[in-house]
């Protein structure tokens, strides 16, 4: 398997699952790719997000990327977290295959959907 | 296989008695899979594979018949090896008429019928199709085409061994077997090609296999496929069997334990080893890899997975949207598959399914 051991943590294991009632931002992004979706919700206070959720339906890279960077985006101020790069996240979980690069784009795009 | 490599080494076209017992040993592989299948012995040439075999016969008619006609009929659900030929003739000025199939995966020959020209030179359809395993009415077809004096080639690779194969009673001119889909070696393959057609190889150079296709014989290889064929026809009446009722034993307890699944091809004829499911609310890939990690090893027709990163062309021609095709699973079995193996799928896929579920912003309990 072309995985590393923490984006499989992270597939079966999803951090920040679930939804805000009461969030300041809702986005939901389908990748036309390859159809994976992913639905984040943020919670913003003074500039500075306060805590986010997200779900996904896709594959396991799309899940992974999804969980680990609505994780990596709480206690963030909104300008830093929109600025975070499909890259940077791929590189945090060990790299993708080449492959499942554009799986990462869906957490980047939710990102800044949501904070827009 | 063992003993080509340690003792009998000798090349078959060589007239020492090594190369002799090489050539003896190919003829007995040769009989073993015209026997499969009812063909002459004869008829039946060695290749590398189902790939080469749909290549030799699609390619080769098309050259040896270029001046009667350009005119090409094959399906929609075939596999890439006859898929990527024709496309690829039809970039070299070929026409070819893409069959549609029904709902259940199913080829209506009446659609053969009526697509037929005067300038019709062959006509490609799978026996049988390896993603849903739907059996299409070869001989139903083959009548078509002898009626029409059409060239007819079926890729038999995924019903080989599995399904009784007899080629007089299919009316087929050609018919492709790969050894490894039978528990054979990879890398060996068989066409069988009926007495008179005229066919121009794709390799020139010695002349071996009756001219049909030039270079040394993989003489392990074919031993391998022979000794393979000859298995699978004793497994068709002793081991298929089994494996059907597995197969609907692992259909009938998924259905029972997971809502919102549906089996592709369900209502029609269908291999014995082949089951295609569609999961709603969950992808393709994540079941395979989350099944994987559970030591089961099945594939998907998903876009995510697809390397293309386009969901699987069967799954559209059968009408499948791509949020559909996203959720489908392939799961093959042989007849080294156990009772426990399927009971064990049954027993971890539920939990897989409902956990990636959850996941999904769509998905309401219902
Ligand atoms: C229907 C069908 N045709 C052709 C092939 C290609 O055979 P091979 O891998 O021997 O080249 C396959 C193999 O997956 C197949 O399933
Ligand atoms: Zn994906």
């Amino acid at each position: 398997m072309a995985y590393s051991q923490k984006l499989l943590d992270y597939f079966q294991n999803p951090r920040c699952v679930g939804e805000i009632v009461d969030a300041s931002g809702i986005a939901e992004v389908s990748n036309p790719v390859c159809g994976d979706v992913m639905k984040l919700w943020v919670k913003v206070a003074d500039g500075r997000i306060v805590d986010a959720k997200f779900k996904a339906q896709g594959c396991s890279a799309a899940i992974a990327t999804s969980s680990y960077a609505t994780e990596m985006i709480i206690g963030r101020d909104v300008n830093a977290a929109k600025s975070i790069t499909k890259e940077e996240i791929a590189e945090a979980l060990g790299g993708l295959p080449a492959g499942k690069i554009h799986c990462s784009v869906l957490a980047c795009d939710a990102i800044r959907e949501a904070l827009k | 296989m063992m003993p080509v490599f340690t003792e009998h080494f000798g090349n078959a076209s060589s007239i020492h008695w090594f190369g002799q017992q090489a050539k003896t040993m190919i003829d007995d592989a040769r009989s073993k899979v015209a026997k499969l299948i009812n063909a002459e012995t004869s008829e039946i040439v060695f290749l590398s594979g189902g790939t080469e075999a749909d290549n030799l016969a699609i390619r080769g008619i098309a050259e040896s018949q270029k001046s009667r006609g350009k005119h090409i009929i094959t399906s929609q659900i075939e596999h890439h090896a006859v898929m990527h030929t024709c496309k690829d003739l039809e970039k070299q000025g070929y026409e070819v008429t893409w069959i549609p199939v029904s709902r259940d995966g199913l080829v209506d020959p009446g659609n053969i019928q009526r697509a037929l020209r005067p300038d019709s030179i062959l006509i490609s359809i799978m026996h049988a199709n390896n993603e849903i395993g739907t059996i299409q009415p070869i001989e139903e077809i083959g009548a078509i085409a002898e009626a029409a004096d059409v060239y007819f080639h079926s890729d038999g690779v995924q019903s080989t061994g599995k399904i009784p194969v007899d080629v007089r009673r299919l009316k087929v001119d050609m018919y492709s077997i790969s050894g490894h889909k039978i528990h054979g070696p990879k890398g060996a393959g068989a066409l069988f090609i009926r007495k008179g057609t005229i066919l121009k190889p794709l390799m020139t150079g010695g002349g071996h296999e009756r001219n049909r296709r030039s270079g040394t014989e993989n003489v392990a290889g074919i031993v391998g496929l022979g000794e393979a064929a000859r298995l699978a026809r004793l497994g068709l009446s002793t081991e298929m069997p089994r494996v059907e009722a597995l197969r609907n034993r692992l259909e009938a307890g998924l259905k029972a334990r997971i809502e919102m699944i549906h089996v592709n091809g369900e209502d029609a004829p269908r291999l014995p080893n082949t089951s295609n499911i569609m999961v709603d609310f969950a992808e393709g890939e994540g079941l395979v890899i989350s099944l994987d990690l559970k030591g089961v090893a099945v594939s998907t027709g998903s876009a995510c997975s697809s390397g293309s990163l386009e969901p699987s062309h069967v799954l559209t021609a059968i009408g499948k949207t791509p949020d559909e095709a996203h959720g489908s699973l392939r799961l093959s079995l042989s007849a080294l598959t156990t009772e426990e193996d399927i009971d064990y799928v049954i027993h971890v896929l539920p939990g897989i399914v409902e956990r990636l579920r959850e996941l999904s912003p769509y998905y309401k309990k219902v």
